[in-house]
């Protein structure tokens, strides 16, 4: 079934891209179609998981809001498309989504050969351990021996590798496709560690039968830089995608939010003015709509706001900025200036 | 004469030979002309979109590990040997797969033609419910009931000396390695060679005097004594490979993990299913006549059923248990949604870190492609073997 399914894709990914290569710029295209198709995880709780009422919430999700915002004007024009950690490049390459935000990291291999362009980072991340509280683990350097429960063709596979080798222990790989099938097999005992970027772990834990139970260690061992994607061949299509993501961190920064955004448009400063297309100029540079940041910030919200009702302290993954709070309040959310 | 005369005075459109070479040509020609744009375009937009090519990518640094490997594997190796590794794994599940479902799917077509009201229906039931059930389910229905049911290593059931059964499957006890096991390997396959011969001398002997000779016996215990001579030689050497509880698991002895379990009896059970039916219709195919002319010269049921009924069953049998062979083979694909690493899920990771997805299909659709051709192969060898003899 798998089998068939890789092969109907190889032969459609020929079929589909010679019809982009017609179709001409991405961008075109996804206006002609009015919507944007957007690869998303699917069942992580905080970054693109779908609520009781089937509504997609998360991290992820939103971004991917802000730049139907963006394109559109409007934050619904956006259809999610599920993917697992397997799929989700080989459905960009082939087109069958525009976008892809599905907690991927930006790597130089992922950069240069997978013909993809991550864009701004939406959260910096690094890869930890998490292990039933009654194992009575307190470090990472004590796992010698363990079978360990991991994602198949994600980075975190090879970190994982690298530092059980680096550190000559020895590990046993569980290795299941779905996010939600693997978490369960953890939570039933049959790996003693999952290992996974820190917010996935809380996103896991989050809806684990009895979260209490399960600690994450406190060695964090890698670098993830967790960035949206897009195709190569549209550099104007990427440019929105990025900006997107940015105007959120930049409104955040000029302490714009959904609620105030309106005031704001009567601000005497320059830069917000510019920024929220009271002074033409940016919007026409991108090809969108003068109002594009205006858009995101009144529909989706600023950065604060989008990481403190996805996965902040409030939420059932309680997750602190850390890295992800502002440069001006030591964190790494820096923009280039919107002008 | 007249005839090529006639011939030559119809216009080629209305030959039906040159009409069909031309229909053909057209054809072949299609097909590679799609063939051809097919090659064309992908090659252009991949290098559209700066997507590289080529199998390079086999020579580097894999830098995941594989939990089972049948051959010595790590993280350091390259993607090459972790996809050997693969398919190593894949050939296990199926060939185990393919011989237990054999053993057990003739067991059940037969108990289900049992006069036995009891067995027959059993067997319905087995084979109803196993066929109408998808594999996938069946195969989650499995690995949840090891990693649901079992305790955790260090609880681990022990109901056998040197024998554990936990959640990360069953680990037991084997001999520790020892030079006089070469010995009794080549031993055993020596008493197999001349349980060949006792079986043929057997044959010359019953059609020369007609006595049957208890060959079957005889040559079992050829294999089972030589090895077992051999080891008395060596010394008898009993030291174990016994299993330890050491910080998170077992270490020594072998282990069988809950993926290989559930994934194989997953597939044995299925499959097993369908071969009962194949082999319940290859025996009802044997006319009534030839079973009641058995009878009639005083063979025994047994013998009724292995002499005169199974060999002419087999002719029906062959070729459909061939293709269920291929079906397991191919179902064994399904390994990746419960974590077996056959070779499906490593070049699905292969080509996820190395985002060469067209080679790696095109690698997947060469493994399946060379397990396909080699079982039909030797199944057509054995169909033919089979056949019919019209003396």
């Amino acid at each position: 079934m798998k089998l068939t399914r890789l092969i109907a894709l190889v032969v459609g990914m020929s079929l589909l891209m010679a019809g982009v290569a017609f179709a001409g710029k991405d961008l075109d295209a996804v206006r002609k179609k009015g919507f944007i198709q957007v690869g998303v995880n699917g069942d992580l709780f905080g970054f693109g998981m779908p609520d009781e009422k089937g509504v997609w919430r998360g991290l992820d999700v939103d971004t991917a809001r802000a730049v139907a915002a963006a394109i559109f004007g409007d934050a619904s024009k956006v259809k999610f498309t599920p993917l697992t950690a397997q799929q989700r490049f080989t459905a960009l390459q082939s087109g069958e989504i525009d976008i892809l935000t599905r907690n991927a990291t930006r790597t130089l291999s992922r950069e240069t050969q997978l013909g993809l362009n991550f864009v701004h980072v939406n959260y910096y991340d690094g890869q930890g351990f998490m292990v039933p509280k009654k194992l009575g683990v307190k470090s990472a350097k004590e796992l010698d021996g363990a079978t360990i429960c991991v994602l198949p063709g994600t980075t975190t596979e090879q970190n994982v590798a690298d530092y059980f080798r680096s550190n000559g222990m020895s590990w046993k790989p569980v290795v299941i496709e779905s996010t939600a099938e693997l978490s369960k097999t953890f939570f039933a005992g049959r790996c003693d560690v999952m290992t996974s970027d820190a917010s996935q772990l809380a996103g896991i834990r989050a809806v684990a039968p009895n979260p209490k139970d399960y600690v994450i260690l406190p060695e964090i061992i890698s670098k993830e830089p967790l960035a949206p994607a897009v195709r190569h061949g549209d550099d104007q299509f990427r440019d929105i995608v990025d900006f997107a993501v940015m105007a959120m961190i930049q409104a955040e920064e000029f302490g714009i939010t959904s609620k105030n955004v309106d005031q704001m448009l009567k601000s005497k400063d320059p830069a917000i003015q510019r920024f929220l297309g009271v002074t033409p100029g940016n919007g026409k540079a991108l090809g969108l709509d003068e109002k594009w940041a205006y858009n995101i910030i009144k529909q989706v919200g600023n950065y604060g706001e989008v990481f403190e009702r996805n996965v902040g302290v409030n939420t059932k993954l309680g997750l602190e900025r850390g890295l992800n709070a502002l440069w001006t309040k030591g964190g790494l959310m820096y923009t280039p200036p919107f002008k | 004469m007249a005839t090529t005369e006639y011939r030559s005075k119809v216009p080629f459109w209305r030959d039906p030979v040159k009409r069909g070479h031309l229909f053909q040509a057209a054809v072949l020609l299609t097909a590679l002309a799609i063939g051809y744009t097919l090659f064309v375009n992908t090659q252009a937009n991949l290098q559209r979109q700066s997507i590289a090519t080529g199998f390079g990518f086999l020579e580097r640094e894999a830098g995941f590990e594989i939990a089972e490997p049948p051959i010595p594997y790590s993280a350091a190796d390259t993607y090459g040997r972790a996809l050997l590794v693969g398919a190593l794994n894949t050939l296990k599940v199926s060939s185990v797969g393919i011989f237990f479902s054999l053993i057990l799917g003739t067991i059940i077509g037969i108990s289900r033609l049992s006069h036995n009201w009891l067995v027959s229906r059993l067997s319905v039931a087995f084979i109803e419910v196993m066929q109408n059930i998808p594999v996938l389910l069946q195969l989650f229905f499995w690995y949840a009931i090891f990693y649901e049911a079992f305790p955790s290593p260090r609880q681990a059931l022990n109901p056998l000396p040197g024998l554990f059964l936990c959640n990360r499957g069953l680990i037991f006890a084997v001999p520790a390695a020892h030079p006089s096991h070469v010995w009794m390997l080549a031993a055993a396959g020596v008493g197999i060679v001349g349980w060949f011969l006792l079986v043929r001398w057997g044959h010359r002997v019953q059609d020369r005097t007609g006595r049957l000779l208890p060959v079957h016996r005889m040559g079992m215990a050829l294999t089972v004594l030589l090895p077992l001579a051999v080891w008395l030689l060596a010394g008898a050497p009993t030291a174990m490979d016994v299993p330890v509880l050491r910080g998170f698991n077992f270490r020594g002895g072998l282990t069988v993990s809950p993926e290989f379990s559930a994934l194989l009896i997953g597939l044995i059970l299925y499959t097993s299913a369908f071969v009962a039916e194949i082999v319940r219709a290859g025996i009802q195919a044997v006319s009534k006549g030839q079973i009641e002319a058995a009878m009639s010269i005083g063979l025994k049921p047994g013998q009724v059923l292995r002499l005169v009924v199974l060999p002419q069953a087999l002719r029906v049998i062959i070729p459909p248990v061939t293709s269920q062979m291929l079906n397991l083979t191919k179902n064994s694909s399904l390994a990746i949604a419960i974590g077996y690493a056959d070779f499906v899920s490593v070049a699905n990771t292969t080509i996820n870190q190395t985002g060469q997805a067209i080679e790696g299909v095109a690698l997947i659709m060469l493994v399946y492609l060379f397990f396909s051709l080699s079982t039909s192969l030797f199944m057509n060898w054995y169909n033919k073997k089979m056949a019919l003899v019209e003396r």
